[in-house]
């Protein structure tokens, strides 16, 4: 397990005075990370908030080699880095250990980038996928993805006369991903950090593609305070909305099991998108989202064997 | 220095030069009428051929994509595809471009759909003539395979460090069997040399940044400098040529005349097509008629004053386009070299005609109707249509 100690005093990679928001909880996740490797990294970045707010030229606050190409490529572009390097290491014109890592968001992952993603994954390059899930497209301006829960407000999916927020379910990617059979697949959050950071170790000492999913809020989009992005983060595990748990070698592990499982309001009500949800002639709708809740639970339950 | 004669397809002749260069990696998918090319290449890395890490991705931007992160990585780089392989790699185009990797291409020329059709023509690399690459040309197996081993030198010259694609027709050279000298490994090797990185993402000590977000303070700047770049290309493109002459004895340069200085009229036309209207001019020579042909090889960076300079003594000129620029005055080799001629006081007349899209047809009969239209214009002094459809059901 990482020691507060050690992390503390390891150099860090992504260098303060990027422009990302003050709570965003994606530079926290990409920290704890990145912390958890102990070679050198290089890091690709999908076209997102994470890449725009770090490295505006001629600025960089990437201490490592940063490559960006475009939105939806960033797994066939760190595969294309990582095959380089495998053939130079083969040719004996490289010998250093380096590791790959890249990060998208939902957008980038769940959505437009799935295929790259997919094709990456089934090759088995040996590197690390982060997805920094901030449940919508939050460089554009909040409009919805296929990460977006089901009631949420959006700029695409607006509270109207008719339709309440976004009518579908989001979509279950850490199984989709765990399907592809890679050696390991989990999911975390920065509430969680040694948590985090463990994944994140094995993650990059796993050989083989690993990935990760790292519930990474925004306040902009969510609509709440700057400074509740931990206390909200520990809600989504606390009330089954983001479960803690991973997949190494087929095998399923809960990692966290809440003593007593809150209510998905609890998860709601500091959260303005969810804002239209929480009035009596929308009840029926929570009641169906805390209902899918708690069938994925149980069914997460039985894949890892504790029921 | 040996050199082996085979008789071979134009795929087979690419991937015969892919194999010689032996490239770090390639990352390529497959498309009709491309395939053959990389399923050759891949029997070489499976036999242990080439140092080559092969990536089969699972679409062309993927392909490209890869490429782009590899060539960053710091070494060469290869992938091949045609038409709408080539379409679904357009966003990604750009962005090698204007990081300056220099990725090399093959092209199978191919119709882009839709309707969905397999056969040739330009409208593929046409599409793409604006993606900031260079693009080279060729009209058969051997151009083919000479193209390919210039283009490493060319993309990887540290003026240029630009991509470069090289383009032959689908099935007419593609799968068309012809004669095809081969040079050795050992000259070819050391005539492209070791791959020289430049500021490579592996360089884990020197960390850098690709790709970052650059507004309207620098964009701009950046964007001319890759203007500059691209136009740089042009003389070592020659010097390329040059030295490639002295390995193969064969000459190349920004365009071919044929029998052009002499003449009255000429047609200019690209690739394979150029084979055929050079029959036809020597058939027509023999009759005492004094027509000529220019065949453009390198369409980016465009020769516009040399090609125009060229054109400039003549009485007519038919500019034959295997692809149309929808809405356009005309096809894309006629605007430029219409343009470029303004330079010139005297401008030849000159029309341009549309042809061979879908891969149909342009035979002998075809371009002598071509240099007897062109003599009546000289006699007339009067072009009756300026744009053409040769060959169409009207």
């Amino acid at each position: 397990m990482a020691k507060l100690k050690d992390l503390v005093n390891k150099p860090e990679i992504l260098s303060p005075g990027h422009r990302l928001c003050a709570g965003c909880g994606a530079s926290i996740a990409v920290r704890q990370i990145l912390s958890a490797s102990d070679d050198p990294v290089v890091v690709a970045c999908a076209t997102g908030c994470l890449e725009v707010a770090t490295t505006i030229y001629p600025y960089t606050s990437w201490r490592s080699p940063f490559i960006h190409n475009a939105f939806e490529n960033v797994a066939a572009t760190i595969s294309g880095v990582e095959t380089m390097y495998q053939s130079l290491k083969k040719q004996g014109k490289i010998d250093k250990e380096i590791k790959f890592i890249a990060f998208g968001g939902d957008g980038g992952t769940y959505d437009i980038g799935l295929q790259s993603l997919s094709g990456a994954l089934e090759r088995g390059h040996n590197f690390v996928y982060v997805c920094y899930d901030n449940e919508a497209y939050m460089n554009t301006g909040i409009q919805r993805s296929s990460a977006t829960p089901r009631g949420a407000w959006t700029t695409t999916t607006p509270v109207g006369e008719v339709i309440p927020g976004k009518t579908q379910y989001r979509k279950d990617l850490t199984r989709i991903i765990a399907a592809h059979n890679i050696p390991y697949a989990a999911q975390a959050s920065i509430w969680r950090w040694s948590d985090l950071i463990d994944k994140a170790h094995k993650a990059f000492y796993t050989k083989g593609p690993a990935f990760l999913n790292v519930l990474s809020l925004c306040h902009r989009g969510w609509r709440f305070l700057l400074e509740d992005t931990i206390k909200i983060s520990k809600l989504a595990v606390q009330t089954n909305f983001w479960p803690l748990y991973e997949v190494e070698n087929g095998k399923y592990k809960l990692n966290y099991k809440p003593k007593e499982r809150l209510p998905i309001t609890e998860w709601m009500k500091p959260q303005g998108r969810y804002k239209h949800l929480l009035t009596p002639e929308n009840e029926s709708i929570v009641e169906e989202i805390q209902q899918e809740i708690d069938n994925n639970w149980e069914r997460l339950l039985v894949l890892s064997g504790e029921k | 220095m040996s050199i082996k004669t085979a008789a071979v397809t134009g795929n087979e002749a690419a991937s015969y030069a892919l194999r010689q260069i032996n490239p770090d990696v390639v990352a390529a998918y497959p498309i009709t009428p491309q395939t053959e090319l990389v399923q050759s290449f891949s029997e070489y890395v499976a036999d242990g051929l080439v140092d080559t890490e092969l990536i089969t991705v699972e679409s062309e931007h993927s392909a490209m994509s890869a490429c782009v992160g590899a060539a960053a990585a710091g070494g060469r780089v290869m992938t091949a595809t045609s038409a709408n392989g080539l379409a679904l790699m357009f966003e990604i185009l750009f962005i090698a471009a204007s990081n300056k990797l220099p990725i090399v291409m093959p092209v199978v020329n191919r119709a882009l759909s839709g309707p969905i059709n397999i056969h040739c023509d330009h409208g593929d690399t046409m599409a793409a003539r604006d993606a900031g690459w260079i693009q080279i040309y060729s009209e058969n197996a051997q151009e083919v395979y000479d193209n390919l081993i210039q283009a490493i030198r060319i993309a990887e010259n540290m003026k240029v460090r630009l991509p470069v694609m090289v383009m032959f027709d689908g099935f007419i050279i593609s799968h068309g069997i012809e004669r095809v000298d081969y040079l050795d490994d050992a000259t070819v090797r050391n005539f492209i040399g070791t791959y020289q990185p430049n500021h490579p993402l592996l360089d884990i000590d020197k960390p850098l940044t690709f790709g970052p977000l650059d507004l309207y303070d620098y964009y701009f700047e950046h964007k001319r400098q890759q203007a500059e770049d691209i136009k740089n290309s042009k003389p070592i493109i020659l010097d390329v040529a040059r030295e490639f002459k002295e390995i193969s004895a064969r000459e190349y340069g920004l365009f071919e005349s044929y029998h052009l200085d002499d003449a009255e009229t000429a047609i200019v036309v690209l690739s394979s097509a150029a084979g055929t209207a050079k029959a036809v001019v020597d058939e027509l020579r023999d009759r005492g008629r004094k027509v000529g042909l220019l065949k453009p090889r390198v369409f980016r960076p465009f020769p516009y004053i040399e090609i125009a300079q060229a054109l400039s003594h003549l009485k007519a000129i038919a500019i034959l386009d295997r692809s149309v620029s929808f809405g356009s005055f005309g096809g894309p080799l006629f605007t430029e070299i219409r343009s470029a001629m303004v330079e010139f006081k005297k401008i030849p007349e000159n029309f341009n005609i549309i042809f061979g899209l879908g891969g149909r047809d342009i035979n002998e009969q075809d371009i002598t109707g071509i240099y007897n239209q062109l003599d009546e214009v000289v006699k007339s002094g009067k072009v009756k249509e300026r744009v053409q459809y040769l060959g169409v059901r009207d």
